[in-house]
């Protein structure tokens, strides 16, 4: 493949001296030749946040990394110049010698990682560890100095400068406060370049919000850049000036949040904002058929063509190359600014059904120890009908599911079950009230056995509940497969053959497979992108008109909810705040905690956002 | 991403997948230090068992007097009685070899099936079967061995059974430590809301995912069996006179080490490689689990 022109057509900087980071032309290959990323050129401004969005496998983590002068499990940097801006003019990360690399990393690019309960050292008090990233790149710093600026740190971050505070260890402090303690170490060297590796999921939206504004703050006070990987659009929106899309390991599009979001150019861009549920109104969520191809068997024209609606042998042709379409906004696709999917339309809300009960709880109270999850939770779910169970963390919307199953033990009147009472734990109801009602679980890569095949999965299922030649236990699978969109030949797979999206639908059609009438799905999309989240919701929208499926569906995703459910329960601290009809209780909620917490989901929706962020930023 | 280049190989899903175990198996295969292991393994092996057939005369015929110099007619000399060195090591390699294949043996099957039920339990049993562990822990091995055999007798099955008993907390420790981690994992917790038999759930769910690493701890466990059996043997409580074994041939020729040190340097030599053998094995195995082998062959 030949080096397209990106060095000349890298989006042009105006002010030179403005610039803190630029990328030319990197390439990062795997061992066997098959590059992970290729021809990205990008440049971020001080004080400017770049968002890089894509799905996995997209590449973004990798280019994360590189801007560090990693990279991960045997892939290699072979191609491309990466300046970075430092006190003493710009250096090339790159060709830098091992002893500068690491005085870089740090001081002149930092680094903001996921999980920081992972990232913070366990056995260290914090202010140890914020002292250990200054004096990592200045040894002779005195020693009120450092107090100085630990205490500087975390009032920028909006943490306690207490002393008692900065005793405590990371295991004492709650997720939120870890991440400010993550990014308090990336910000406190005044790097010029920080790169933020989705610092945000895992953490509740209000956390979320309040830590997004933090990162903002800092970014602008110092002049800072950064690089905002992420694969939740509304995050960017929230936050980022510049918007860098990326699929199958090249930049897409590139151009200014507003722009893109309004006018995207690129059939990918407009059908990934197609696959984002949004809260004020049911849209129709696109799903993006087909999957990104693999590094070494990508297709010779655009990569993304055989998904394409719109391409033709032109595309499939040779690689296409980035150009500026606008000024500042650049796509690579030949038939850019092309309508492949149109802005998703309003579809109206699901309505209460009129139909009997099927399932009762009546008092469900359950605790752990001292401690009361459920106290008292009184419902009733209507056959066929979508039940959204939603709260914030703690509120004890898992609980209440697996409670369901009969997972978790529970207390007080209990459980019915068509009119006939379900004993706590599973083992002790019957095997035909075990059969009728399913879980799915949320992480589809724990809820798989990784030591058995697909058929191996399946096969638990039908042995517990029927029995039949080998013929019809393989007829089964493929029925139930088929039914969840996957082939025959997923049978002989096993789950770390799979991607994520395709390993959740093999847990659902392992809960089919029991012909179930109640699916209880715990968060299921929320380890999946955006657009295979969108092909899992209208998978269950089908299942559940198709086979009369009662879907039970726990979630913090108001958005989600209002796209599937027909009603919504509201969970509060075990008790059930609110529970009405979807359009009624997001629209009109009644019950304070469900005010607050359609307001928290309205500033982190992304429509919401993107409509606000026009109004108040007309220029740049 | 990581399995990206398997999933270009091969052409049939079948032919590729396997189970996740064959597939680190193979890795380890590929790995130099395994490649090694596995060739001195097979050279010791061949010796014990092949080895009886080709020595020039019989273990316990005196064909000399004692401690001759080696010579044409026997290669390494004569041991202590005058009897030849050469064909007593080539009788004696049997027997550390089964003894502590079995030894190890009795001790993972006895210390994995304590190990899982007692990370499988979430009730006092549990904890009651890993303090019993620690009892046995804290009893120093060699004495309860030797009080047993000296109640009982030198006879070989009861060493193999003492030295496997003795290995299974090690094992227990092991396996209850990595199954902990997989009894808590959603797929388990699916099986039980199907209510599947608890033995099944071990077997099915739970023992496949520790396999790799308890292959490892196997490995690991014949190497310290080795050490154990051949020490017992050195000492005088294993094979008996005037059977050939290769520890018992330490003991009896360490009157000479000074001047004819290969009777004593020898059957060490062998021990220590069959030892060592195994161990590159074991730990080829265990590169490739903690995924050290991956960072490694990706360099290249």
């Amino acid at each position: 493949m030949s080096m397209q022109p990106s060095q000349d057509i890298a989006p042009a900087v105006s002010n030179e001296s403005d610039c803190a980071l630029r990328v030319c032309g990197l390439r990062v290959e795997l061992p066997d030749g098959g590059d992970i990323v290729a021809d990205v050129s990008f440049d971020i401004r001080r004080g400017e946040v770049l968002g890089l969005v894509g799905e996995s496998g997209s590449g973004k983590t990798t280019v994360a990394m590189a801007l560090l002068g990693f990279a991960r499990g045997g892939a290699r940097i072979t191609g491309g110049e990466i300046w970075v801006t430092t006190p003493a003019g710009e250096v090339d990360i790159l060709a830098a010698d091992a002893e500068t690399l690491r005085q870089l990393r740090g001081a002149a690019v930092a680094y903001v990682p996921q999980d920081p309960a992972a990232a913070l050292n366990p056995a260290m008090r914090i202010r140890d560890q914020l002292a250990e990233a200054l004096l990592a790149h200045l040894p002779n710093l005195p020693r009120a100095e450092i107090e100085n600026r630990i205490a500087d740190a975390m009032a920028e971050v909006g943490l306690p400068r207490t002393d008692a505070f900065l005793r405590r260890y990371p295991h004492q402090m709650s997720g939120g406060q870890q991440q400010r303690i993550g990014i308090a170490m990336a910000f406190i060297i005044r790097p010029a370049v920080i790169v933020l590796d989705e610092p945000t999921t895992g953490l509740d939206v209000t956390t979320q919000n309040r830590i997004l504004e933090v990162v903002r703050h800092l970014c602008d006070l110092h002049r800072i850049g950064a690089l905002h990987v992420t694969h939740d659009l509304s995050v960017i929106s929230a936050l980022a000036d510049r918007i860098m899309v990326m699929y199958s390991g090249r930049s897409i599009e590139v151009g200014r949040v507003v722009e893109v979001f309004d006018d995207p150019r690129h059939p990918y861009t407009q059908a990934l904002l197609n696959a984002v549920p949004e809260l004020q109104r049911r849209n129709a969520l696109v799903s993006i058929a087909g999957h990104p191809a693999r590094p070494n068997q990508r297709p010779a024209g655009c990569f993304f063509a055989p998904r394409c609606a719109l391409a033709d042998d032109q595309c499939r042709a040779a690689p296409v190359a980035l150009v500026e379409d606008a000024p500042g906004h650049f796509v690579r696709c030949l038939k850019s600014g092309a309508t492949a999917t149109p802005y998703g339309k309003t579809l109206p809300d699901h309505s209460t059904l009129a139909a009997p009960t099927i399932l009762a709880a009546e008092g469900l109270k359950v605790s752990y120890g001292p401690l009361n999850v459920l106290n008292g939770v009184t419902f009733e779910v209507r056959q066929g009908e979508c039940l959204a169970i939603v709260g914030e963390s703690g509120s004890g919307k898992s609980t209440l599911s697996r409670t369901i199953v009969g997972m978790v033990e529970f207390a007080g009147k209990g459980l019915t079950l068509k009119s006939e009472p379900l004993a706590p734990l599973a083992r002790h109801r019957s095997q035909a009230q075990r059969q009728k009602i399913q879980y799915i679980f949320q992480s589809p890569f724990n809820s798989l056995n990784p030591r058995q095949s697909v058929e191996a999965i399946l096969g638990l299922v039908y042995d517990t509940f029927f029995t039949g030649t080998a013929q019809d236990r393989r007829a089964a699978f493929v029925r139930v497969l088929e039914q969840v969109g996957l082939q025959e030949g997923s049978l002989d797979l096993f789950p770390d053959e799979l991607s994520g999206g395709e390993r959740q639908r093999v847990s659902i059609a392992r809960a089919l497979l029991s012909d179930p009438e109640i699916l209880v799905c715990d968060e299921v999309t929320s380890a999946l992108d955006v657009s295979v989240q969108a092909a899992i919701i209208t998978l269950l929208g089908r299942l559940q008109q198709e086979r009369g499926l009662t879907i039970l569906f726990v979630t913090h995703d108001l958005a989600l909810v209002r796209n599937i459910a027909n009603r919504v329960l509201v969970l509060d601290h075990g008790i059930v705040a609110e529970i009405g009809d979807v359009g009624q209780i997001i629209d009109h909620p009644v019950h304070p905690y469900t005010r607050q917490l359609i307001q928290n989901a309205l500033e982190a929706d992304l429509a919401h956002r993107a409509m606000t962020s026009t109004n108040a930023q007309p220029a740049a | 991403m990581a399995d990206a280049a398997s999933g270009a190989v091969g052409a049939s899903p079948r032919a590729r997948s396997g189970s996740a175990l064959t597939k680190t198996l193979r890795k380890a295969l590929g790995l130099r230090r395994t490649q090694i292991g596995i060739g001195i393994t097979l050279v010791i092996l061949l010796l014990a068992l092949v080895g009886p057939f080709l020595a020039p005369y019989e273990p316990s015929a005196f064909i000399a007097k004692p401690f001759a110099k080696p010579g044409p007619d026997y290669l390494l000399g004569t041991d202590v009685r005058g009897r030849d060195l050469l064909s007593r090591l080539l009788h004696g390699g049997l027997a550390v070899v089964w003894m502590s294949v079995a030894a190890a043996t009795i001790g993972m099957l006895l210390g994995g099936t304590v190990g899982l039920l007692a990370a499988y339990s979430r009730n006092w049993f549990g904890e009651f079967l890993m303090r019993l562990m620690d009892v046995f822990l804290a009893l120093p091995t060699i004495i309860m061995v030797l009080m047993f055999v000296s109640l009982l007798g030198a006879q070989q099955w009861l060493i193999v059974l003492l030295v496997g008993v003795s290995q299974m907390p090690q094992v227990a420790r092991v396996t209850q430590g990595v199954a902990a981690d997989i009894v808590r994992r959603d797929f388990v917790l699916f099986a039980e809301a199907l209510n599947v038999p608890r033995y099944k759930i071990l077997h099915r769910e739970v023992l496949p995912n520790v396999m790799t690493p308890l292959l490892v701890e196997y490995g690991i466990r014949i190497v310290w069996a080795i050490a154990g059996i051949a020490a017992l043997s050195v000492m005088g409580y294993g094979i008996q006179p005037p059977d050939a074994d290769w520890g018992l041939i330490i003991n009896e020729n360490r009157g000479r080490l000074a001047t004819r040190p290969l009777g004593v340097l020898a059957p060490a030599l062998l021990i220590a490689l069959f030892a060592l053998g195994v161990n590159l094995m074991a730990e080829g195995l265990s590169s490739t689990v903690s995924g050290v082998a991956r960072k490694r062959s990706g360099q290249k």
